[in-house]
């Protein structure tokens, strides 16, 4: 098993038809079982076409009834990425995966109004999206530097969830799923969500969680932890010397309750029975330390 | 991106919240012409900076005559002004806000942010106006009323209202600061601000409500569809080193260490200064070069580098992904004949095409220290800049 997606996942790309799209189309069809999995694109004016014998469709509803696929990948540019995650929840898809960069707040802030009530699972925007090895990668990471196994991985950041599965897989401790979540301030699926998933897979034994500064999110999901999580959590958080207020004013911190620096969430980490490390070049060994008990 | 108060001002009264009558000035004699065109007997001459704190500083100035105003305006035009924001070396203002002074009765704390946590726009309000916020909201968070906002409802008079009488704004008042608090709301959204603030906004002797300060904080993302809020950026008040990387889509801030970094990626880029602080070290500078970094940009982002007189080596650490290592290493070595590089470097990759990187890196002939992981790179960099 893993979690949210496997080799048994059928999946439709909005916005396959753009540069960036096409991109990692093809690097997500050459990967494992992608050919199998990306069964369908969605871009507007553009049904009934095909890219690498893909069929694309002109909306995702369609693309949905077509092909089968439950799960979408978005690339569409920033000003209309929000817009092309609401007609994925309108269609009433498992998941949406949004990789798109740069999509203005106050769009997030009206489409995470509307998903209320709705199942469909948003992980992003702003993220690497996610990949269980051997079977399938949903997303803009480099597959090769994956090893399967039984780590699960969550992290806000891109390239430094690849430092953590770089480091993990070096010491020979492959991975059950590894899913970037994003750094956009409005977002889907937080740590927690993700935890949740990993402490219930039967084919994960220990998560590798990676945060920020910034929010409350990996603060609350500590919290989850101490309560509920049966396996062994490595945690790191990146920004201990990020200077304070570069990105936001007085009332972010405020609205936190002065919490949200790195030193804050690593103590409630530690607190909540976290193994967690300050360097990041011991990601993997710690983990590595933690399974020998 | 930030704009200056009194055009923070300029967008409150489009939106109906009143603020006291002032106008922008770039000279001693702006000055006194706009406080006679004002007129009244009393002024208040605002240096007009990014950074908050000013009149803790000596950047406001109450002035009783035209004299006054004068000796004021020469007094802040031309300084440096330090503040708990702007850092020890202070920033050089260049515009002033000279306004009518206001019969002040009550100062009130008013700020509007996008919550992680509730995914809405939270509105902050407190009776404590005019503070350092972050202390009240450290030692009585009880006296900071947070309301997080319905995004399709808006902002409700009821809702604004209790806002208002929880803050303590007297009862014949309440209307008025309902103005203020929809006013702002409503500029907030429409504008797309990630932050907002007024303090202090004020209850005047004769029960108006006015906003007295105004600090904004825009989405950089939403920029493209706001041409007239990109039409107030002052890049006069920005570093010029990010306006500069900005140029060749870098993300970069300066520091105040002496070693510099080169990362793709803002999460590894903040773990690479952690871990160069870990060893002992000082990092320079945040510096993301992104997922599609070209030969030009990393040249580009040596240049910069180079420009800090403290520095004493560079650190380039990349996990290639989409970014592939071999492409990154030819930047590198193109760069560093180019810069005529002054300092050690060290580099560390790993991702795609590695091997083929270290490979060019290798042969290029170029004094370049190779590092096999994130903590041999910092563990080396670190002992190079204290030998440098």
């Amino acid at each position: 098993m893993s979690i949210l997606i496997n080799k048994n996942t059928r999946v439709m790309t909005q916005g396959m038809t753009g540069k960036v799209g096409q991109f990692h189309t093809m690097g997500c069809l050459a990967y494992a079982n992608g050919a199998n999995c990306f069964v369908a694109g969605v871009t507007p004016n553009k049904g009934g076409q095909n890219f690498e014998g893909v069929p694309i469709y002109g909306s995702v509803l369609e693309a949905k009834q077509q092909s089968g696929a439950t799960v979408s990948v978005i690339y569409v540019p920033p000003a209309y990425a929000a817009a092309a995650i609401d007609e994925a929840v309108e269609a009433d898809l498992d998941l949406v995966i949004c990789i798109t960069e740069g999509i203005p707040v106050h769009d997030m802030i009206r489409t995470r109004y509307k998903m209320q009530g709705k199942r469909t699972m948003l992980i992003g925007p702003n993220c690497p999206g996610l990949i269980t090895p051997d079977e399938i990668k949903i997303g803009i990471m480099p597959g090769h530097i994956h090893k399967k196994g039984r780590i699960g991985v969550v992290s806000r950041s891109g390239t430094l969830t690849y430092e953590a599965v770089g480091q993990l897989s070096a010491l020979g401790l492959g991975q059950s799923s590894c899913v970037g979540i994003g750094g956009d301030p409005i977002n889907g699926m937080k740590h927690v969500d993700i935890l949740r998933l990993f402490n219930d897979d039967p084919e994960t034994d220990a998560v590798v969680m990676v945060g920020e500064i910034g929010g409350s999110d990996e603060e609350a999901c500590a919290r989850w932890i101490k309560d509920n999580m049966t396996k062994p959590v490595v945690g790191f958080i990146a920004g201990i010397t990020a200077p304070e207020g570069k990105r936001m004013g007085h009332a972010g911190a405020i609205i936190s309750g002065g919490q949200g620096g790195a030193e804050d969430k690593l103590s409630v980490m530690e607190e909540c029975g976290i193994h967690i490390t300050r360097n990041p070049a011991e990601m993997g060994r710690v983990m590595q330390k933690v399974l020998k008990g | 991106m930030k704009i200056h108060e009194y055009q923070g001002k300029e967008i409150l009264r489009q939106f109906g919240v009143p603020t006291p009558r002032g106008r922008a000035c770039f000279s001693v004699d702006e000055a006194v012409a706009a406080a006679e065109e004002l007129g009244g007997s009393i002024w208040v001459v605002k240096a007009q900076i990014h950074a908050g704190g000013r009149g803790k500083g000596g950047g406001v100035i109450v002035a009783r005559t035209l004299e006054d105003v004068r000796n004021a305006a020469g007094k802040i035009l031309g300084m440096q002004l330090v503040t708990h924001q702007t850092g020890a070396e202070g920033q050089l203002v260049r515009r002033l806000l000279v306004e009518e002074g206001a019969q002040i009765a009550r100062e009130f704390y008013l700020g509007m942010v996008v919550d992680r946590d509730s995914q809405r726009v939270a509105l902050l309000a407190s009776s404590e106006g005019g503070m350092e916020v972050e202390e009240v909201a450290k030692n009585t968070p009880e006296l900071i009323h947070t309301l997080r906002i319905d995004p399709v409802a808006g902002l409700l008079d009821a809702d604004a209202a209790q806002v208002a009488r929880q803050i303590g704004i007297p009862e014949a008042s309440i209307a008025g600061a309902v103005t203020v608090l929809q006013g702002l709301y409503r500029a907030f959204v429409e504008k797309e601000a990630m932050l907002a603030e007024i303090n202090p906004l004020v209850l005047t002797a004769d029960g108006s409500v006015l906003a007295l300060d105004a600090k904004f904080n825009f989405d950089s993302n939403a920029l493209f569809r706001h041409p007239e809020v990109v039409a107030y950026r002052d890049l006069d008040e920005e570093d010029p080193a990010e306006i500069e990387a900005s140029k060749f889509d870098l993300s970069y801030i300066s520091l105040d260490g002496d070693i510099a970094c080169l990362v793709n990626g803002a999460g590894l880029a903040m773990a690479t200064m952690d871990i160069i602080k870990l060893y002992g070290g000082n990092p320079a500078n945040f510096l993301d070069v992104g997922g599609g970094a070209t030969r030009e940009k990393v040249t580009e982002a040596f240049k910069l580098m180079l420009k800090n007189p403290n520095l004493s080596a560079i650190l380039v650490n990349i996990f290639g992904g989409i970014m592939k290592c071999d492409v990154i290493a030819e930047g590198v070595v193109a760069a560093v004949r180019e810069v005529h590089l002054s300092v050690p470097l060290v580099v560390r990759l790993e991702g795609t095409n590695v091997e083929l990187g270290k490979k060019i890196l290798a042969d290029s002939g170029l004094p370049i220290i190779s590092a096999s992981d994130m903590a041999d790179a910092a563990q080396k960099v670190v002992l190079t800049a204290k030998g440098a």
